[in-house]
This record gives structure tokens, sequence and C-alpha cells, in this order.
């Protein structure tokens, strides 16, 4: 039920009169006629008082204009309700006038001056409309006036109304391109927004007005790529593809240089560039030339191109298919060849959708799947095509089928062909057909079974199906005619029945070319021709004059006549071509005295060996279309279409991105996920359980975390205020807080009835964290508070976020808070590898009181190092076993970050050999920060953790500052999964983002255990045969007492000595950190430096590196 | 507002007309400049309105021996400003334009006379090129519903954004009115037009969540249209959604409900090629969560799966939190008020796809006398246990198949004559009398035998399962205080199930 017709049921007589304006169209210019009256009727309405009939009245006319029936004569009366209070009136009055006041400038000139107010009216839903429809209006005149509305509105309170603004942007620069720079200021000024909002409508308004600008970008390009995920689904496709051009601009091609880098820690991203094609690998080489310098250089990804690629892919997943194929387009122009795969899935899902998307993904695909045919290939059965499928979709399939098909699949491929020759729809067989013939060539193993294949299609009753064979034949035969004389034999036959003109052309070309293999045929074949020459269709007649030439050629006896017959019959065809062909042929083969030099060869014009057609895919090259782009669809450039520029050979000064405002980097890379954003709408209690900056890693703790959070949530149920809106969040602070006081005293509670007793005190001291970053974040507020609402909002995102990260480091931070909350250390900078020592040693100094606190600068920083020196308290209660050598003197520590690749800032990591407290399966990694630089470094934390399956990591707390030329320390805690890959992950800072990683010794993977003699016995029986790994070595010579021996295994594996009865023998036991999986090592030593290394575990992948490590450390 | 005219003329030449251009010539600006490129793709076009250059162009290039060429001549024409969507035009299946709509200088109703003359030319309305090029302009087109939203375009756009633009504008006519005909379009012509106007904005799509859209424009309900008439009161909302300018735009403020309920359907569907012997070409799960959530004020809701690593490929609402997904695997969202599409998955074929029924069929054409003989028996195959219900076999017969005689065990068969589909509606699979259908078709006299066997397609449902053996483990909220309704349904349905024959 519509209101439209309700309404009339309601007015009954009244508006009968306007009724027949839908029932019948009346004859173009009929209104000014016999509708004049009717209008006459509409004006009255629009005059009157009420507001009820003006609505009607204006219903009415929209209900024309959507019809497309002139109502421009309205004008004068509809222009008056402008102003009208009734909002529906209102708007319906702007609908009008935007699609008439181009027709009459003078009149809508008379409207002006209410928008103008609008402009200034307090409700923004007024402001926005106003900006809008003024915008709209495409009057010459008003220009000055809508600049100024527009630079207005570019600063106003709402975002909302910034949108528009950015929309109008468009509408004033199609009006009056001589207004392009002033726009572009405010094009600049609108980029720096940081509203999701507007960024989608302000870059389309950049790609409309300024594309070439792209220095506009630099300083915008960070916080559009993490803005990205939050703005709405159009905007999103917009940034994306402007984001593309970016990048070809400023970044160096990621796939010009093969070899791996320096950096182990880069590993992971080139790791594996297996699935390369040959194609691909020419077609590199080709471009590879020019950067001659990169074959020199390494390549080493800008962390920028990095950013925009990780925060792009989560778009995959998104419901539109516009920012899926967006999305693909960035990963197939931009990304490392090893990681364009992840966008197979995505678009094989699109294949699901409305058969409009199929088409245009397909055609993608086609492109893509040239190029990188290992992309697609596990996924070659949703290719398939079935019988309903529209046509161009099965033609489609074809192509991407054809483009996948190499050796070991063809036979699969060609199996499906079978079905699909026997469809229904005779344009998809004419296309598999072809699709056949490509196969064939690209693939010599099947050629000749396509072909018989084909040769039986010549049979067919359909004469679509012949001719097409006949032309996919004829350019296979080109490939070896001499093998297949006789179906060449066979073709001619079929001359007298195929009428396809295509398929005759070829016919005649193949006798012709091939005439020494058929040298009976060919003449008569020739001969029923010239019979038929002037009903032939044009290209036919073409054909045949070639065969006359040829034949005339080779054998012109038999066929002279038939030649000149046929000449003369085309010298007066109607077709130019023709008659040109024949008069140029008759020259060059009939030697006349006046014929010139030419006929001499025209045996070697008309005989040569001409090459066998290469069956390309029509998709070939297409990609220097940018992918997704309608240029790419049509394989045309589009007007307004960006080219897609090729890469850079050097890298563009990558610093114009840095931003100098200090808050706004840290800003705009906390609050980046969505989720996070969203999260401030909920209520308190799920911030605990919500992921942090590095989904993955996470789950570990919030598994365990979730319970908690369930459990307080419903707690929180009766102290929560319901739900919240943005703006009371902001007043309520105060109140907030007190929740989260409460909260936390819940949380508290339950939490102290699982950890240890000791937990609780810092429990208080997190609390009290907590407070200070509430406190920071609400002076930032103050400060800010006389700037634009919308900036109040994203700030007290921030604020948000900072409050959830702390408590989503949960565990690590708690350790930190707890030591901040005893008397803090002393500092232990002054002395680092003292510290190390104490620490392993449990020397208690460590908790004396500080010195002073001036000594320590930041808390933070203290607090760091007092978290180790925590570990190492905790180790008092875990370790009573009775290690008979501690651990280490001397841990190894590696290098994660060298100095200078880390611009000043180092970093180097050990493995305390501690237990992780918070997580006993977890390998403690004790990370040292030095800052060699100059200046402080900033808010050092972890992000994008990249691990394999099943390892987890536990992030160390964010170091907030690290002043220039001091040192810290902090401990995070990784779960290996008793395997030796690397944790892979990004240190960032304020700044910069680093790749590093950390790669466990295998040694490493264990914690020591306290077994017996008869216990260690008992379990070595058990662990026999496939699990026993034994090697004989000889030991170094300074290493031939019990004592060194001793020494080098502790220093190679994490073990605890097991006492023994014979000096003879030494043996260590441990236990696998993450499984628990016994790992026992025996050394037997033997007279003149022989020994023995049995080494017992179940996980042999353990065994045996760990004999190769110890083996290393026992014989040098 | 044609700035500087230039055309280019483009020749492909071939050494014979079937073969891929080898050469060809590009011309710009009146022959002046010639250059030559390797591998520049025919193009299909050619716009016959600029050929007064044309043939001295082809007379160039025919004399030169034995390549073949074709043609064409394209005129790019630089536009001041672009837009993404200039036009939009709703057709009918007759081919009558019943609405238009402009948002930026208005174009004629001629310009989609290309698209007629595209769609006289494909029989079939599905077989029209949703991407179609005229001289000046060119035409996106969606078909949905059995109408043609047909949008023109001038410049440069990424044509997913477009159709995906257009299937949003049919979804949202179908949101506000139950259906998407052009019935019900014309009924709320005021409504639509007003709908268009919110949700694009000078060619870009300004408002396209249905909730912020009805905050804006109410969707008519006959109590409503009743007030509104004795009050004067409008349809149009006068503030601002508070949807807009939220993060969760999909989601408004202020829901009330004194029933709170969260359903949940987890609906499959199965998509599967079998071959003639039975055996499963290609198999795959297309599902689907379809949520109805009515619940007051701003639940956060966690649906968990008992089994989540089954699904190969997801996406989601856009209110679904991914990194949740990415860590733990379970739907973290605050949910839109009212029915959306939670997730779309997909199981793929390397997870065994149960396939639910078996199809036993023969059809032959004789070559001796017009006739030929069906004979199908449907059974089930692995149906988890369940019934299969709403069996359905759809079958195309080639068009030489005049009429069909035949007798069904169970269910009642028809043949449409005119577009010769034969539809056979059995209803519930019984294991114990398996359903068949056989008897003669009958040909027409004269005609060749059809060379090839009409496919199958089938339809079915089987209630209470997910074929998959995907299951929702439990649903908890957050954020309120009231205990919800909560229920989840699953479903199977055949998707695009062909037996080939």
């Amino acid at each position: 039920m519509s209101a439209n017709s309700a309404f009339n049921d309601e007015k009954g007589g009244s508006s009968s009169v306007g009724e027949p304006e839908y029932g019948h169209d009346p004859a173009s210019g009929g209104i000014f006629s016999s509708d004049y009256k009717r209008h006459d009727d509409l004006k009255e309405m629009l005059d009157s008082n009420k507001d009820s009939l003006k609505l009607e009245a204006m219903k009415r006319i929209v209900a024309m204009i959507a019809r497309g029936k002139n109502t421009s004569d309205l004008f004068p009366a509809v222009v008056k309700n402008v102003a009208c209070k009734n909002i529906e009136v209102k708007k319906l009055v702007y609908v009008y006038l935007v699609r008439y006041a181009e027709e009459q400038q003078d009149l809508a000139l008379l409207s002006i001056s209410t928008f103008q107010r609008g402009l200034k009216d307090p409700n923004q839903l007024i402001r926005a409309s106003a900006l809008r429809v003024l915008s709209s209006i495409r009057v010459t005149i008003i220009v000055p006036i809508m600049m100024l509305a527009i630079k207005e509105a570019a600063s106003d309170m709402s975002p909302y109304v910034r949108k528009t603004a950015a929309h109008a942007i468009p509408k004033l620069y199609s009006l009056d391109p001589e207004q392009k720079d002033q726009l572009i200021e405010v094009i600049e000024k609108l980029l720096a927004d940081k509203t999701t909002l507007v960024a989608g409508s302000v870059v389309m308004a950049f790609e409309e007005v300024c594309p070439e600008r792209i220095d506009l970008i630099h300083k915008n390009y960070r916080k559009l790529c993490n803005l990205l995920i939050d703005v709405e689904e159009w905007g999103q496709v917009v940034i994306i593809n402007m984001l593309t051009r970016y990048a070809r601009t400023q970044f160096l091609n990621p796939n010009m240089n093969e070899s791996l880098l320096e950096e182990g820690s880069d590993k992971t991203f080139y790791g594996s560039d297996e699935d390369e094609d040959e194609e691909e690998e020419e077609e590199k080489d080709k471009k590879a030339e020019a950067p001659a310098m990169a074959k020199r250089k390494p390549y080493v990804m800008d962390p920028d191109h990095r950013l925009l690629l990780r925060n792009t892919k989560p778009l995959l997943q998104s419901r539109n298919a516009a920012v899926v194929m967006a999305v693909a387009q960035l990963y197939f122009h931009l990304a490392p060849k090893a990681e364009v795969g992840v966008i197979a899935k995505a678009l094989v899902r699109l294949l699901r959708s409305h058969s409009e998307v199929q088409y245009v993904v397909l055609q993608n695909v086609a492109t893509m799947s040239i190029k990188r045919r290992g992309m697609f290939e596990p996924y070659l059965k949703s290719f398939y095509i079935r019988s309903t499928d529209p046509t161009q979709i099965k033609v489609l399939k074809l192509e991407v089928l054809t483009n996948l098909a190499n050796e070991t699949n063809i036979s699969t491929i060609l199996r499906e062909f079978q079905t699909y020759i026997k469809s229904m729809d005779k344009d998809f067989v004419a296309a598999t057909i072809q699709a056949i013939g490509r196969c064939a060539t690209n693939i010599g193993e099947v050629r000749d079974t396509c072909l018989n294949g084909l040769v039986q299609l010549l049979s067919n009753r359909d004469e679509l199906v012949v001719a097409e064979s006949v032309v996919v034949i004829k350019k296979l035969l080109q490939m070896q005619p001499e093998k297949h004389s006789d179906i060449i034999k066979h073709m001619a036959k079929l001359t007298d029945n195929i009428q396809v003109p295509m398929a005759r052309a070829s016919i005649l070309w193949l006798i012709g070319e091939y005439c020494e293999h058929v040298p009976k045929i060919a003449p008569d074949v020739l001969r029923k021709m010239a019979k038929s020459f002037t009903n032939e269709e044009d290209i036919v007649k073409l054909q045949i004059i070639n065969l006359a030439a040829k034949l005339y050629l080779t054998n012109s006896k038999q066929t002279k006549l038939l030649t000149q017959y046929v000449l003369n019959l085309a010298k007066y065809d109607q077709n130019y071509d023709i008659r040109d062909r024949a008069r140029f042929i008759r020259q060059l083969i009939v030697p006349t005295e006046k014929s010139g030099a030419l006929s001499k060869y025209a045996k070697k014009l008309f005989l040569a060996l001409k090459p066998a057609p290469v069956l390309e895919s029509p998709f070939k090259d297409r990609d220097h279309f940018q992918l997704g782009s309608l240029s790419h669809l049509l394989n045309a450039k589009a007007g307004g279409y960006q080219e897609l520029p090729d890469w850079p050979e050097a890298a563009p000064d990558p610093s114009v991105r840095n931003v100098e405002v200090k808050d706004s980097v840290p800003e705009w890379t906390k609050c980046s996920s969505r989720e996070k954003r969203k999260e401030k709408k909920v209520e308190k209690p799920f911030y605990s359980d919500s992921e942090g900056e590095s989904g993955p890693t996470e789950s570990a703790d919030s598994e365990s975390d979730s319970a908690s959070g369930s459990e307080s949530g419903s707690g929180i149920e009766e102290s929560g205020s319901g739900s919240e809106s943005e703006e009371s969040e902001e007043g309520s602070e105060s109140e907030e807080e007190e929740e989260e006081e409460k909260e936390k005293d819940k949380k508290k509670k339950k939490k102290e009835l699982k950890k240890p007793v000791q937990e609780s005190e810092s429990e208080q001291s997190s609390e009290e964290e907590e407070r200070k970053h509430e406190r920071k974040s609400k002076q930032r507020k103050s400060e800010s508070e006389s700037e634009s609402d919308e900036e109040e909002d994203s700030e007290s995102e921030s604020s948000q976020t900072e409050s959830e990260d702390s408590e989503s480091e949960a565990e690590v931070k708690k350790k930190k808070k707890a030591a901040e909350s005893k008397p803090p250390s002393k500092p232990v900078k002054k002395d680092n590898k003292k510290e190390k020592k104490e620490m392993s040693l449990l020397d208690l100094d460590d908790f004396e009181p500080a010195p002073s606190p001036q000594a320590t600068p930041v808390n933070s920083f203290l607090s760091n190092s007092l978290a180790t020196d925590l570990e190492g308290l905790s180790l008092s209660d875990a370790v009573l076993s009775p290690a008979t050598i501690s651990p280490s003197s001397a841990l190894k520590s590696y290098e994660m970050l060298h100095r200078i690749t880390g611009e000043g800032l180092s970093v180097e990591y050990c493995f305390s050999r501690q237990p992780f407290s918070p997580d006993a399966n977890m390998v403690a990694v004790q990370m040292q920060f030095t800052n060699n630089a100059t200046s402080d470094t900033k808010n050092l934390h972890m992000e994008d953790v990249k691990l394999q399956s099943g390892m987890r990591v536990k992030e160390f707390p964010e170091i907030e500052l690290l002043p220039a030329g001091e040192m810290v320390t902090a401990v995070m805690g990784i779960d290996f999964c008793d395997s030796t890959q690397a944790a892979n992950f990004q240190l960032c800072t304020h700044t910069r983002k680093f790749f590093v990683s950390i790669q466990p010794p295998v040694g490493e993977l264990m914690r020591p255990v306290f077994l017996t003699e008869n216990e260690f016995k008992k379990e070595q029986g058990q662990l026999m045969g496939m699990n026993e790994i034994t090697e004989k070595i000889t030991l170094d010579v300074k290493c031939r007492n019990e004592h060194s021996i001793v020494q080098r295994v502790i220093t190679a594996a994490n073990l605890s000595r097991v006492p023994c009865g014979s000096d003879k023998e030494c043996r260590f036991a441990g236990r696998t950190v993450t499984s628990s999986s016994l790992v026992l090592v025996t050394v037997a030593t033997k007279e003149e430096g022989a020994a023995k290394l049995t080494i017992n575990c179940e996980k042999m992948v353990i065994g045996t590196m760990l004999v190769k490590d110890i083996l290393l450390a026992l014989t040098q | 507002m044609i700035l500087q005219q230039q055309i280019s003329v483009e020749l492909n030449m071939r050494n014979s007309p079937s073969d891929p251009p080898c050469q060809s010539a590009l011309f710009k600006g009146g022959h002046q400049n010639i250059t030559f490129h390797q591998h520049v793709n025919p193009s299909q076009f050619i716009v016959w309105e600029l050929l007064q250059d044309g043939p001295i162009c082809r007379r160039l290039f025919s004399n030169s021996g034995n390549f073949w060429h074709t043609g064409t001549i394209s005129c790019n024409i630089p536009e001041l400003a672009a837009e993404m969507i200039h036009s939009l035009f709703l057709i009918n299946h007759s081919g009558d334009i019943f609405l238009e709509k402009h948002w930026k200088s208005v174009i004629s109703r001629s310009v989609c006379d290309y698209f007629f003359e595209a769609k006289e030319k494909a029989v079939d309305p599905e077989n029209v090129s949703p991407v179609l090029q005229t001289p000046h302009h060119y035409l996106i087109t969606i078909y949905r519903d059995k109408l043609f939203f047909l949008s023109v375009i001038q410049t440069e756009v990424p044509p997913l954004f477009v159709i995906e633009f257009l299937h949003r504008v049919a979804d949202t006519i179908q949101d506000y009115f139950g259906e998407c005909s052009e019935s019900v379009i014309m009924d709320n012509v005021v409504t639509v037009y007003e709908l268009l106007e919110e949700m694009l904005d000078n060619g870009f799509p300004l408002a396209t969540e249905s909730n912020v859209l009805k905050e804006m424009i109410r969707p008519p309900t006959i109590l409503r249209s009743v007030v509104n008439t004795l009050t004067g009161g409008s349809n149009v909302g006068d503030t601002l959604p508070t949807g807009q300018l939220s993060n969760i735009p999909w989601r408004r403020a202020g829901v009330k409900y004194t029933n709170n309920e969260a359903y949940f359907d987890v609906i499959e569907e199965i998509d599967a090629i079998l071959d003639k012997s039975g055996s499963t070409v290609f198999a795959e799960i297309q599902g689907v969560i379809e949520a109805c959530v009515r619940l007051t004020g701003m639940p956060d809701l966690t649906l968990s799966f008992m089994n989540p690593r089954l699904l190969d490929d997801v996406s989601f609402h856009p209110c679904v939190r991914f990194k949740r997904w990415e860590s733990e695997r379970v739907l973290s969202f605050i949910p839109p008020d009212g029915n959306f599409t939670l997730m779309n998955y997909h199981v793929s074929s390397q997870n065994l796809v149960a396939i639910p029924v078996y199809v036993k069929q023969s059809i032959t054409f004789f070559e001796m006398g017009p006739c030929g003989r069906l004979d199908i028996t449907i059974g089930p195959k692995q149906t988890m246990g369940k019934t299969v219900e709403a069996l359905m076999v759809t079958i195309h017969m080639p068009k030489a198949v005049l009429s069909a005689n035949l007798t069904p065990t169970q269910g009642n068969y028809t043949y449409d004559l005119a577009t010769k589909v034969l539809v056979w509606d059995i209803g519930k699979l019984n294991p114990q009398k398996l359903p068949n259908l056989r008897g003669s078709l009958s040909l027409q006299a004269g005609a060749p035998k059809p060379e090839d066997n009409p496919s199958l397609n089938i339809d079915l449902k089987i209630q209470q399962v997910a074929i998959s053996g995907l299951k929702v483990s439990r649903l908890d909220m957050y954020g309120e205080k009231y205990k919800p309704f909560k229920g989840v349904k699953y479903l199977t349905k055949a998707g695009k199930f062909q037996v080939r024959t």
C-alpha cells in the first residue's frame, strides 16, 4: 500500500482530475495544448495555503517528472514554495528545482536566497541539503555563491556537511572549470579531514577535479590507509582505486628483483616465488631491464607499500562486489607475486553473485589468468559451465578454462569441452571449438587428439559447428601441413556443402596454401569456385582470387584460363577491394612487357612460408588497463580514464608521507581497526575480550579472557546505563570512570580467585595505571575542546583505544604495573650486563629502593625493565628443581634490528630461559632496545604478527618513550608450537615500522625438568627405536672433561642435568615447552675424545635438530 | 562542451580473415601522426557517424597484399567533469521506460535505443550484455525481477561499482515495498524518487544503508498515510539519521521492541554438476546466514559455531568484526535492525559434499520415427536421515520436442510448449517408493534427431539440516539487560544442481 495511492483513495474526487496523467501518454509537447488546464489546477493547489494540497500537487508533479514528462511551465508556481515549512514539500520542490533550474535560470535565481539562508541553519541536515541543492543548480551565474558556500561548508562543524561540500566540488568544477585552483585548495583542506565520512567523498572529488595532483595525497596517505576499513563501501572503492595509482608512482615494483633479501626477516614476503609462469618471466625481463640499479640493490618494500597491502586485505571479505574487485586489482597491480594469490578465492566467491557481477568478474579473471595462471588453477572447477548460464558468461568461463589449461589438467578440460560441444547454444559451441583450437596450439601433446576431434565435428549436422571447426582446423593444419593432407582433401570436399563465408574462405586459403599436397583437387576446387564466383561473399571472393593466383604460379598449365576468368570477373566486381586485388594480382603474376621488377618475385611473395598463427587470448595484454575499470572491460579507453603509471625506476622520497603533527600518526594507527571504533559504542566489559592491535596473536589469551569478560558482562548490566550515544559518552566521562572502576573491582574479584595471590597487588596498580590513562586523555580532550566536535569524537576514540590497549595487553601489563607499585628498583639501564646476570641469579638486590626517581626518566621505561626483573622473581617459585648448573652465564643474544636499518633503533633479543609466567607454554624472549639516534623514540610496540598456524605471541607492553641514547629491555612470550619457525611481526615506533622476526634455536624450545636416574632410565626405555637418535662424535680438545661437556650442552639447549652414577656419562632432561614431550640427552664419553651422543625424544624433528646443535657445540 | 575532438583510426591487419591482427596502425588527428603498435587488439566497435573520413583510411590499407584488415574509428571527447552515474531508466519486460531519474543534466530517452537494439539481438533478456558502449555514453544494465535497471555513464567508472549500486537500489525497493515490480514502483513513484534522490548525489552514492534511508524517508504503511493526510504530517524525516554520522551506519538509534528476538537461518545451497553416470563432476556448498534481529537498544551479539573450520571463504555484512573472526572464528557484531544477511560462506569441494539424491535417467531420441523416450527415477542418497522435500525436476527440452506424453508415479508434470520446458513437481521423496517419470516424447515431423540430451535441473529442500554439517553452538548477547528469544533454523536447498545426460 503506498502513500500515494492511499492518498488518492482518500481524496477521491479532487485527485481524480490528475489521475489520467498517470494513465495515458500525451504526445510530446502535448502539455502546451490540452494538458495546460490540468496544470492550472496544479498551480492552484501550489498557491493554496494548505500544506496538504501543496504536497499533493508536488507529488503529482514529481510523478510526472519520473515518467519523463515536461512540467517546466510550472516552474514559477513551484519555485515560490521553496521556503515552505513542510519538509516534504520542500524536498519535492528541491527535486523539481534541480531538474529544471538549468532551463529556467532567471527564475531559479529567485530561490537562491532561500538556500543561502539554509546554509546558516542550526540543523546540519538543512545546511547539508541546502548546499546539495544549491550546488546542483547548474546556473553559471551563481558560481561565486557556490564557491563561497563550499568553502564555508568545508570547515563546518558537522562532518555530514563537510561530506556534502566534498560532493559539491565536482559539481562546481563541471559548471566552471576556471575554479579549479580554488577548488584544489578546498580539496586539500578536506583531504586532511580525519573522519571516515568525508574521506570517500573527498577522494572522489580529487579524482574528478585534479587526479594529476598526486602530491596532495602524500601527507594523507597513511591516514587514508588506516581509515580505509571504516569508510563506507563506495568510498572504499574510490580510495582503493586512487591509492593503486598513487602506489604505482611512489613505490618500487615488488617483483623487479627475484633474489632473496639479505635480511632474513623479510624472507616470508618473498620466499615463495615458485608459481611463476614462463610467460611471466619474459614479461618481467622486459620490464626489469629498465631499472638496472635494481640488480645491484636488493629490493626492500617500503613500509607504506606494505601498509596499503595489509590494510586492504580484510576488505576482500566485503559483501560489496565492487570493493572486492577494487582490492583484487590493487593486489594484482601492486603486490609481490607470492601474495597475489589471496585474491583468487574472493573473486571465485563473486561468481555466485548476480550474473552482471559474474560477467565483470570473469572478464577480469580472464585477464589475470593469463598472467598468473597458478592463482586460479585450484579453482578450475568453479569455472565449469552450466547449461543455464547466460551465453556471455559461458563464453567468458570458456576463456578462463582455456587460459588455465596446461599439460596436467588438459585431459579434464577437454572432457568438459566435449560435453559443451553438445550444447544447444550454438554460439557457445562455436566458442568451445575455438577454445579447443587454442588448447591444441598451446599444448603440443594434445594437438593430434584435438585435431581428430575437430575433424569428427566436420560431419556434424549443424553448419555453424562445421564452419567453426573448419576455421580452427585450418589454423592447426598450418602448424604441420605435411602430415595432414588427407584432412585437407576432406575439407576440400566440404566446399560443396558449407555455406558460411568464413569457413569457405578458410578452406580456399588452405587449399591455395598447400596446393602441392593436393595437386589434383586444387584445380577442381578453383573450377567450382569460378563457377559460383559472382554469388560469393566478399571474403570468399578475395580468397578465390588468392587461390587462383597461387595455382597459376604453381600449376599454370591447368589453371591459366581459370585464373584469367576469375580475374576478369573480379575486375568488374562491385567491391573496390576486390577490383583492387584483381588488378594488383594480375600485374604481379601475369608477366607482360610492362610489368615491373616485382613480378619476378611473385612466387616468393605468394608462396612464402607463412608463420603459423599464434592463437592468443583476446584478453592478452589487457592488463595495461587498470583491472576492474570500465576501460578494461571494453578494452578501449573510456573518457576520464586515468592511466595506470608504470613503476618508477627509483622510488621517490618516502619521507614526503611523514606527517609532522605528533599526535596524528599514533592516533590513526591506533584506532585503525573497525572493531575498535565500534567497540566504543559498546559497554566497557567488551574491551577486555576485544582483540588488540594484532588480531590473531591475541587469540591465546582472549580465549581465557572471554570467559571472564562475559561473566563480568552480565555483571555490568546492572550498573551499565543501557546504550550510550556518542555525544553522551563524552559528557558522562566521569561516570564512566566510576563504572570502569566498578567493573574492575568485579573483574578483580573474579581474577583473584583464579590467580595466585601475589597478583592481586598488581590489580590495584593496573587500576591506577588505567586512571592515569584516563586522565591523560582527558587533558588532551580539554585542550581540543575548542575545536570542532568531530575532532573531539576522534579524540575520545583514541583515548578509548588507549585504555583498551592497556586492558587488552592484559597480563603483561599487569606484571609491569605490579612492578611499578613496588618500590622502583635502581635504574637498570646503567648497567645492562650486570642486570642480566643478576636477574638470572635471582638477586633480590633488584628490589632495593631506587636511588632517585629522576634517574629514571619515564615510568614505562622503568617498569619495563622491572617487568623483566619480575620474571626473575617468578622463576624463583617455578624452578625449585635442583638445576645443578645454572643455565648460563652468557645467554646468547641475537640481533633483531640493526641500528642502521632501524634508523638508530637497535634491538637484540635473547632467550632468557625463564618460564614465561602468563603462559607456561610460551618461551620467554627478552629484548633489549637501544636508541642510538639523536631523537627520542616513542610508542614502541609490536603489530601485525605473522605466525605459522598454532603459534601464539604475547606482546611486550608498549614502551611509551625511549629517550635518545637510552636502553630498555622488555619481555615477550612466544609459543613456537615446538617448531623452529620464525615469528614475524612489525616493530612500530611513532614514525616507522620495521619488519622483524624471532627464530628460536631448537634448544630454546624446551625447559629443564628434574628426573632421578631411575626415572631417566625408565623414560629412556620407553623412547627407543624411532624415537632414539645416536651419533658418534669426537669431542673438541677443550671439551673433554665432564664440566665443559655439561656447560656446552646446557648452553646449546635449555636442559637440566640428571644425576648419574657413572662419570663416563652425562645425562640431561627437559620437556618441550608446548607439548611437554620429554627430551633426554645422553653423552657417553670414551677414550681419546670419542663419545656417543644419544637423544631420545618422541618429536623426531626436535630430536634431529637437537642432535645437530649439540654435536656442533661439543665438537667445536 | 567539446573542447577538442580527437579522431583516431585504428586498422588491424591480418594474414587471413580469421587470424588475429599481426599489425595495426593507429592514426590520430587526421592522419598526421602515424604510429605503429604491435598487438593492439581489435576493437569491436565502429562509430559510423564519424565515417566521413572512413573510406580514405580504408583505401589506404586495403591494397596491401595479403593483409586483411578491420578498421575502427573512435572518437575521444574529453569530458570536463565526470560523474559516476548520470541517469537511471527503469524499463519493464516489454521494453517500456516507466521511470527516469537524472542526477545531472537530462539525457534523452533515446539513449535507451542502443539497449533495445541489443535486447532485440539477444533472444533471452539474460543474454543482454550488462555493459554497452554507445557513441557518447556507456550503458550499464542489470536485470532483476523482470525489470531492467539501466544506468547511463559518461566516463570511466568501475563497472561493478555501478552494478552493485543498481542491485542495491533494487534491494531497497524490495525492502521498502515488499516486492520490486513495475506496479509497485509506479504506485509509490514519489517515494521511489525521493529514495533515488537520497541514494545518489551527483552520481555518487550517498546513503545506501536501508536503516539510514528508513529514517529519512519512512516506508509507507497504511496507518501512517492515513495519519499524514489528516494531520498534514510527512513521510520525510527532518533530522539527520543518527546512523549517517555514527560508526555503525547500519543501525538506527532508539530501537525498541516489546518482544526481543533474534533469529538466524542457516541456508545452504548445493551447487553441483553430476555427469551421466551419476558421479560428481563438481560440487560445492554456498551458505548464507540470514538474520532477523529485533532487539531493543544497542545489543552486541556473538555467534559462535561448533565447527567454524569448515568454512572455506566468507564475506560479511559490514557489521561483523573481521579481526575477531580472524582470531577466534566467532561472529561478533552489533546487528542492524530487522532483516539482513549476516554472512555468506563457501564450503569448497575439497571437503566432500554430500549429494542428497541420485538420478537414474535415460532420454533417447530415435532416428526412426518422430519420437523419443524418457525415463527418470530419483532416489535418496546422502540425506542425513532427513526427508527430501519440494523435489522438482526441470528440463529444457530441445526445440524439436513437440509434446510429451508421460506418466509420473508421484507428483505431476507440465510441459510448456512455447518455452520447451518440462517441469516435474514431485514433492516429498519417499525412499520406499521411488518416484518415476516415464513415457514418450514426440518430435516435430521431419526435424532431425536432437543431438544432445537436455540436462536436468533439480530443486529440493531438506529442512533442519545444513548439509555441510555447520552448526551454531551459541549466541551471546552483551550490552543489554533483557533476555532475548533466540532461534536458529537450518535449511538445505539445491542451488545450481545439474545432472548432465
